[in-house]
This record gives structure tokens, sequence and C-alpha cells, in this order.
């Protein structure tokens, strides 16, 4: 192959005088210290070729250029910088004719010779045309070049080239690969070879065998690239034949089976001008309205045609006269349809490879369900978590303490707004977020405790008032917050190391973010639990929760305990509020956002019991996702869903999921 | 002798005279019929206020007569806002795709059905028309379903609310739920109603194009007026009773009252029913006047407000109930308006557009602590001042027993 070219390329040279000459001249004119390659008597590899193709390389064109490309890419050394400096637009034709590889200098153009890799002196402006090749050239260039990143000795090229055939690679490139995998010493470059190879045989494959091969190699893999090569392989176009279905059959339809109906059929039929169209109802209107005399069509009174049985009949007495083209009845249509057959042909003819790529694709929808299901758990863990995290404050005020507070929302806004504020005093994020968390509970814990003495104290013995007062403070604290941040989101940033996400293959993926708070959440329980039944506050908080006056007789001060149990649900929130503000917008909206949820999560999940709220954020996460899932478009229904369920679901268990028995029940 | 229905509430005379006189004061300042020193703005405002006076009997109803502290009434006004836009809205298409037909054809019934759905549903990006929009050509099947729709979904939500005895907080944040869920859902753009478009253009009424806005607004005003006026002489009806003594006792001692042979569940459900029938008429007549509906309307936080307005004017009286509301709403539209001079403290300048939904929140938090009876309770103020009239012989020895003419009544 290469001598033809060679041969070629001097029967060109010999055809051409003028070229040899010219290339004589140009040592001159570049006053150049170097023998210039092109000076050489006879020329070889490269340069010939370049010489050769002078007029093509200088004015390419995308539909012409192939071959010289690949001649160019075929002529050895020197070849692929060539080429990729080409691709660059950093090459330059000398008005001799001959090419270099040119660089920007002071007074013009640094010149390279292409073949021999070696300086080839400078020359001014004006004697350099930069080649400016257009971008289907480039593409044209950049698939030749795979060949040689493929083995070249940079490992980071090696995978630009990899990922540039991932994205379009095409049957050219099989042999090539392939023959780049044997002496690939990077195991992972190497794997990665030996992947693309198998896909771009399945898809490209030369004998059927091969393609089979291929496919089966991969199992059930669950890659996106290898769901990417087989579906264009499953690809069907539907269409009608008027005797036995010709091609590589998918699926024979019936009409009137399944959601192939007449309709369908008869409009496949039309599409392929195997029948004329039906006579559509503004097709009919303009038909008729064309023809009126005298306030009457067909015979009908123009004001009697709002029927549609009229219209119809005012049409077939037009057709009659000849005045319209027939138009399709609906005998006609049931006639043509039932002559015809239809089927959905694969675009791939080879039968086997479409049963093996069927096969394949099977297992891997049934490994891909169960891994969706797997992601799913995953998000309603996450989800669960949010809420619990949202929910466990007011499990501890409405749960324990049996105060309905309404402006706990406002309490995670609080939190969330002092992450914010301590983000424009700290700018390292890891350092403002430790910050921050401490801060916020110091924040809403003071502002919890102020709520508690001066509003909630009075209001013990009158709990539907509570709700009342609550709601105003929380109405105008979300307006405050309005009026000092403004109503527009305000940024609160995570650390860089909680960017990203925790990815297990390509469908299952969790992002750190989402970890960090199922692992706050985790350690709220835990917390909970351990102030709970481990401390002197948390037996009193039970106490006094239990009964009040004997907790008092007792010398247990409940006013103090109360104060301190309320403090600490709204500093809870208040933490929960800097871990939702970082993946949510910051706005004095925020915690109006999770209210309702929260007081379903702990009113579900069973008042006064932090194992409830646990179940209940659960049970809501889940049910939520599970919803989304059917409908993934639209939230809106799957929050809407949500709630009647737990509408229903109090119903059944008006206490919650663990309902406390007993006198601890209370009333 | 038996007194009589109006002697034994004296508040209702001077209820129905005030709203008179204040109607025939409107009508006769409105820009239409008269003086033309209220503007129809005002005159709208006036009358969505009275339909908003009338949602707060129906809210005082059933949280101050019956205890139940309900957060989704504002639903149910919305919802009957809804039926009557729904009407409003076709009829009104129709005539403007009626008359903007070309062709020489006359429209198949199809062929106008299909235009009107285009032009209605062109927002939201369909051109069928919903199967809720059956009903919506006629008139008298829309204000059939402005009672049907809430007082059904009142009727269902209350009949599993109560029959499985949630009561208390655990009740309001059950229909604080059921509201959410109600908005959410009207918020798609599948649900039907235009999502968060909502409907609009209802303050055009079908067939009255020759009746200029002004006119149509006082025409509002007396219609709110007239359901103002015969919503509080149902609701006085309903509360002096000895139903009214049933309801008041489910609201002091729910235990006791069950305990006594009531069925409680019932009466709850019959409250919570006609108190949603009544807020679905007010909600009627209320959107005509507003021009638009959204489901922004019935976000649980206007159910919130209502509780509110009831909460300041005075629970557990009708007319504290139509004192907080149109306080509440007019000072609020004032406030919010833009028209409340602002108040300079030198270092910050107070605009009231800003802070009014803080002073709201703060005084509604000052008025539950210390004023659980609200503005009403200025008129036991007033009455308390003046010595009370006794006659008859005291029943007992001691001084300041009760008379004979006290304890007949």
């Amino acid at each position: 192959m290469r001598s033809l070219l060679l041969a070629l390329a001097t029967g060109c040279l010999l055809a051409l005088p003028s070229l040899p000459v010219s290339a004589q001249d140009a040592p001159a004119t570049a006053e150049t210290t170097l023998p210039a390659a092109p000076a050489s008597a006879s020329l070889t590899g490269l340069a010939a070729v370049l010489a050769a193709n002078a007029e093509a390389i200088a004015k390419p064109s995308r539909q012409t250029i192939g071959p010289v490309i690949a001649e160019i890419g075929a002529a050895g050394a020197g070849a692929p910088e060539f080429l990729e400096a080409w691709a660059d637009r950093r090459v330059g034709q000398r008005k001799d004719g001959a090419f270099f590889l040119i660089a920007k200098s002071a007074d013009g153009w640094d010149l390279t010779d292409p073949a021999s890799g070696q300086p080839a002196g400078t020359a001014p402006k004006s004697e350099i045309t930069e080649l400016k090749p257009n971008s289907g050239v480039r593409g044209l260039i950049a698939s030749a070049l795979v060949e040689f990143q493929l083995s070249d000795p940079d490992p980071a090229k090696r995978r630009a080239a990899l990922e540039a055939l991932a994205r379009n690679g095409g049957p050219e490139h099989i042999e090539p690969l392939r023959a780049a995998i044997d002496n690939e010493p990077d195991a992972t470059i190497r794997a990665q070879k030996e992947r693309l190879e198998g896909l771009l045989t399945i898809r490209y494959g030369s004998s059927t065998e091969r393609r089979v091969a291929a496919i089966s190699q991969f199992g059930s893999d669950l890659g996106l690239d290898l769901r990417g090569a087989i579906n264009p392989l499953l690809a069907t176009t539907r269409k009608a034949f008027t005797g036995a279905p010709e091609g590589n059959l998918a699926a024979e339809l019936t009409p009137g089976k399944g959601d192939f109906d007449a309709e369908a059929a008869y409009a496949l039929l039309v599409a392929q001008g195997l029948a004329p169209a039906r006579l559509t109802r503004t097709a009919l209107r303009s038909a008729l309205e064309s023809h009126v005399e005298n306030g009457m069509v067909g015979g009908i009174p123009v004001a009697e045609l709002d029927d549609p049985k009229l219209r119809d009949a005012a049409y077939t007495a037009l057709e009659a006269a000849g005045t319209v083209p027939p138009a399709a009845t609906d005998d006609e249509v049931a006639a043509a349809v039932a002559a015809h057959r239809y089927a959905d042909i694969y675009a791939e003819p080879d039968a086997s490879v479409t049963d093996a790529a069927r096969g394949a694709l099977k297992g891997i929808e049934i490994k891909v369900g169960a891994m969706q299901v797997a992601d799913l758990a995953l998000d309603a863990l996450s989800l669960g978590s949010i809420y619990f995290l949202a929910a466990i404050g007011l499990a501890i005020t409405f749960g324990v303490m049996r105060v309905i507070n309404m402006a706990h929302g406002e309490f995670i806004t609080m939190g969330a707004y002092t992450g914010y504020v301590v983000q424009t005093w700290i700018s390292d994020y890891t350092t403002s977020i430790l910050v921050a968390l401490p801060l916020a509970f110091a924040v809403t814990f003071g502002a919890g405790v102020a709520m508690e003495r001066l509003v909630i104290r009075h209001l013990y013995k009158r709990p539907l008032e509570t709700l009342l007062a609550t709601f105003g403070i929380s109405i105008a604290l979300q307006q405050i917050f309005k009026n000092v941040f403004g109503t527009q989101a305000r940024p609160l940033t995570s650390p860089a190391w909680l960017d990203g996400a925790w990815t297990l293959n390509d469908v299952v993926s969790i992002s750190y973010i989402r970890i960090a708070i199922f692992v706050l959440a985790l350690i709220f329980l835990a917390v909970f639990l351990f102030i709970m039944t481990r401390t002197r506050l948390g037996l009193e908080v039970r106490a006094v929760t239990q009964n009040p006056s004997m907790a008092a007789s007792m010398g247990i001060n409940p006013d103090r305990i109360n104060m301190l149990t309320f403090g600490l649900g709204s500093g809870i929130a208040g933490i929960a509020g800097v871990a939702i503000g970082l993946f949510a917008k910051v706005t004095s909206e925020l915690g109006s956002d999770y209210i309702v949820q929260s007081f379903m999560t702990v009113v579900v999940g069973g008042v006064g019991n932090i194992w409830g709220t646990l179940a209940g954020a659960t049970l809501i996460g889940s049910l939520q996702k599970g919803i989304e899932w059917f409908n993934p478009s639209n939230t809106l229904a799957a929050q809407t869903y949500m709630i009647l369920f737990i509408i229903v679901f109090i119903q059944f268990r008006p206490r919650g999921i663990i309902a406390l028995k007993g006198r601890a029940a209370g009333d | 002798m038996k007194p009589g229905f109006l002697s034994r509430n004296p508040s209702v005379l001077t209820f129905l005279a005030v709203l008179a006189i204040f109607t025939l004061a409107v009508t006769f300042l409105s820009e239409a019929y008269g003086a033309g020193l209220v503007s129809t703005s005002m005159v709208k405002t006036l009358g969505k206020t009275l339909t908003l006076c009338l949602i707060a009997i129906a809210m005082d109803l059933i949280w101050g007569y019956t205890g139940i502290l309900s957060l989704g009434h504002f639903a149910f006004f919305g919802l009957g806002g809804y039926m009557v836009g729904m009407w409003l809205m076709y009829a009104r298409t129709r005539e403007i795709v009626l008359s903007s037909a070309g062709g020489a054809l006359p429209m198949t019934p199809q062929e106008l059905q299909d235009a009107i759905a285009t032009q209605i549903f062109g927002v939201v990006g369909t051109s069928e028309l919903p199967a809720v929009w059956s009903f919506a050509g006629s008139l008298p099947a829309q204000l059939a379903l402005v009672v049907l729709v809430p007082g059904i979904l009142a009727f269902v939500f209350g009949w599993f609310a109560f029959k499985s005895r949630v009561t208390g907080v655990y009740l309001s944040i059950l229909t604080q739920a059921m509201t959410l869920a109600l908005s959410l859902y009207l918020f798609q753009n599948d649900s039907g109603l235009r999502g968060n478009n909502g409907l609009s253009g209802l303050q055009n009424i079908p067939g009255l194009d020759a009746v200029g806005q002004d006119a149509l607004s006082v025409w509002f005003l007396w219609a709110s007026a007239l359901a103002l006026a015969l919503g509080y002489l149902l609701a006085n009806f309903v509360v002096s009773g000895k139903f009214g003594s049933v309801i008041r006792g489910i609201r002091d001692d729910e235990a006791r009252v069950r305990f006594l042979g009531y069925s409680v569940e019932n009466y709850k459900l019959f409250v919570f029913t006609l108190t949603a029938i009544i807020a679905a008429i007010a909600g009627a007549l209320y959107y005509p006047q507003a021009g638009i509906i959204n489901p922004a309307e019935i976000a649980p936080i206007a159910s919130i407000y209502l509780a509110v307005w009831v909460a300041i004017g005075g629970r557990g009286r009708l007319y504290g109930a139509v004192i907080g509301a149109a306080f509440v709403s007019l000072v609020s539209t004032w406030f919010t308006g833009g028209r409340a001079p602002d108040v300079p403290l030198g270092f910050y300048t107070i605009k009231w557009v800003d802070w009014w939904s803080v002073l709201l929140g703060l005084s509604f938090v000052l008025v539950t602590l210390f004023a659980p009876k609200g503005i009403a309770g200025i008129v036991d103020w007033v009455q308390g001042l003046r010595p009370p009239k006794r006659g008859g012989t005291p029943l007992g020895p001691d001084d300041g027993s009760l008379q004979e003419k006290e304890a007949l009544e």
C-alpha cells in the first residue's frame, strides 16, 4: 500500500515539474542555514505525500479530503504531529508551496519542517499563508489522529483519545483499536480499550459471530455506554406492507390489538402513500365553505350546517356532483386497513444480532431495575433523614411537651441564616460550617427560650391558642427575615469535600452532602436518646411531661425544665436549618416548606416517642420517593398523594405508628 | 310566654340595621348610583370585605362555638370561587369565540367546544376540555356545584376525621394538610383548572357587557350584603337554640356531652359541612369581585389568617367575627396598599408595606395572650359599665343574689 502511494507521489512529482523547482527556491528566500527537507532531491515519506497533495491540503473540503488524510496518516514519521498541527491551525504554506509547522515569532513565523521535526528557519508574515481547515475537516483529522494517539506514550493522551472514540467511533476505528490493545502497559486504560473495542464491535463488527460474541461477552453489564451501543440495534420502524412483511421482523401488528388501532394503521398507510388522506374536520369545513351557492351547500341550507351529520351529507352531495374530490369514507378506510399487514422492523438487518441484543438488554433491564430500587431506597433514606432532622426538634416540643410550635419552621430558617451570616465573616467553608453549627444552636436556643418565657408559658392550658400565638410569631419572624435579608435566595456553600457524589455504578449514586445529612440525623438520634435516658435533664423532662405537679413536689422546677426542653428543641431546629440550607436555597420561606411535613412526620410516627418520629420520617420519605418514581415529572402530584395517604393513615392509626399506651398517652 | 327569636338575640337587629345602613350609604356614595365619592375599586374592596365577613362567621361557628380549629375553610372558599369561576370563564370565552368566528358556516357544537378549550387551556399547553368542565356551560349546574363540591368534600373529610375521633391540634394539622394537598393539586397544570395561572377575567359577567363595572360592583355589594345578612341570621339561628347549647357543650367538654347521650360526631359533622358550604358561597361571591383566582389563594396560610381575624374580632360571638374580619382585612389593605404614612425613626424608616406583617403577627400574639375575647370584648366592658337591670324580689338572703327577673331568663 505504502509503496503504491509512493509510486503515485513520484508520478505526481514527475507530472508537475514546477513543484520541485519552487521547492528548491525555498531555502534561498527563507535565508536559512539549515538544509530544508524539500531540498533533498528524492522526496520520501510525509514530504512526498504533502507535496503530492499540496492543493487539496491548502484548500481542503470535507467531501474530498478523506483519502488525503488517510494518506498522510500512513506516511510515517512526523505524520501525527503534522495532523495535530493542521487541526490546531498551526500549519502554514509558504509561497513556494511547501508546508511547515508554524509558530508566531517576533517578526513573522518560526518554521518547523513537518517530516524531520527540525527547525526550518523563519519567514516574514507575507511569505506564509496559514491553513484554516473548517470544523468538518478538523473532525476528520481528529479521527485519523486517534490511531496515533491510542499508542501515544502519554497516558493522558491515550485516555483523551479513548474518550473521543467513545463519543464518535466508527467502523474504521476497530482495527487500530485492536492493534493498540496488546502493547498497552496501563491496566486501567487497557480495560477501557478492551471495553471500547467490544462496544464498537457490537455496532460495527465485520461478522455476525463477532458481534454476537461481543454482545454476550458483556453479560448484564450496567454501563450506560453498553446500553447506548445496544439500544440503536433494537430501534424499530413501523411499516405497512401489501404482502408479507420484509426485513428483520420485530413484531407483526394486528390493528385493534394493543395500542395499535385502526386509526393508527390508516395513518401509517397515508404516510406511506398507500391510501388517500382522510377528510379532516377543517378540510370538510373549508370544502363546504367554498361551495356555498344561494345560501345552500349540496342542497342543504347553510344555517343548518352546525350538525356534523348534515355536513357529511352535504359533502356527499357535492362529491356526487363531482365538484369536490372523493375522500375516504369509513368503509373504504376499513377495507384499506384490512388489506394490509403491519409490522415493526428492526433497522438492524441481522436477525441473530438483534436476538442477542434483545436477550442482553433483558438481562440488563432486570439488573437495572434492581439497582434502581436500590437507588430509590437510598434517595428515600436521604429524604427521610432530612425530614427527621426537620422534625426532631418538633418531636421534642410537640411530642414531649405537647406544645404546638408553628414557628418551628422559622427556627429552621433562623439556623440557615445564621450559617449564611457566619460564611460572610469566615471565608473558609469548612471552618465556617464548624462555627455555624454550634452558633445556630445557640441562636435558636436563645430564641426558643425567649419565646417560651414570653408567650408559651402563659398558654400551657390552651393548646389551640398556642398554635395561633406561635403562628403569629411565625408571620412576624418570616417578614423580619424578608426585611433583613431580602427576598432573594442567599447562598450557604458546603465545603469542597462535600461536593460530588458517591457513585456505585451508572445507576446508583448519592451525593456526599446527603450522606452527611444522614450521618447528622443519626448523631441527633443518638444525642436525643442519650439526653433523654442517661442524663439528669432527661429524667426531669420525662418527669415533668408525665406529671408536672408530682415532679414539682419532688423538687424539680417545672418552669426551668419546660424552658430548657423548649430551648433544646428549638436549638436542634437551628442545626437542622444549617444542614438543610446546605442543599436548599436559603430564603425566608425555607422553614415553612418543611413545617407541614415535619408535623406529619411527628403525627404519623406517634407523638412522644423518638422511634416513632424516626419511623414516620422513613415512611414519609420513602412514600414520597416511591410516588415520585411512578410519576417522576410531577413532584407536586407526589406531595398531593402523600398528604392524602397521610390523611387516610391517620384515620386508621390516629395515634401514629408507635402509639403511647396507658397513662403516658395522656388524654 | 316564650320570647321570640329576635328578642332573644337583640344583636341580630342591630347587626342587620348597621349592615343595611352601610350598604345604602355605599350605594348613594358610589359612582354608579350616587355622589361618586366612593370609587369603584373601593366598592369592590368593601364588597369583598363583606364576603370575608361571611366566611369569618363560618369560621366562628366551627371554631368559636364548636371548638374545632379548622385550618381548611379557605380551601372551601377557594373551591366555591373555582366553581363559579369556571362558568364565568367558559361562558365569557364562548361569547368571545362566537363573536370572533369567521367562515360561512355556523359552528358545530364540537367546533365551538374545541375553540373554547383552545382559548382557555392554551396557557397550559392543551386544547381539550377536561372532564371537570363538563357542566361549565350551564350556570345552574355550576351554582349547584358551588354548594355540592365543597359540601361533599367537607362531609367526606369530616366523616373520616370525626369518626376516628381525631380531635384538638391533630384535627387542625389534618385540616391544614388537606388544604395543602388541595392547593398543591391545583398547582399542577394537568389538574384541569389551569394550574398556577388560575382562572382570570372573572369580573366580566357574561351577558352583562352593557352594564359597566361601576354598576356591577354595586350589585355585587348588594349580593354580598344579602348573603352576609342571611348567613348571620342562619348562624344565629343555629347557635341560639338547643343545638347551639349542644355544640357549645362539645367545645367545653366533649366527653361529657357524649356521656349525656348526644352523638358528638354527627353534630360536628353537621357544623363542619354547613360552615364549608357557607364558606363556598362566600368564595363564589368574592372571586367575581376579585377578578382572578389561583391556587395560591387556597394555601394553608390563608386559612390561618382567617383564624387570626376571628381571634382578633372575638371568638364565640358572631358579630365579633364580622368585626374582626372587616377590621383586619381593611386595615391590612390600607397598610399594604402603601397609603399608610412611613414612620421615620431617625436611624431607620419603618415602611408599612414591609412591616405590616410583623405588626399583625405581634398584635395577634398580644391579643391571644391578653385579650382572648378580642375586639368584641369591648362590648362586654361597655355593658359592664352600666348597672344591671334588676327587678322583683331577691331569691336569696344575701346582698346581690339573683332576683326573680334575672332567674327567668
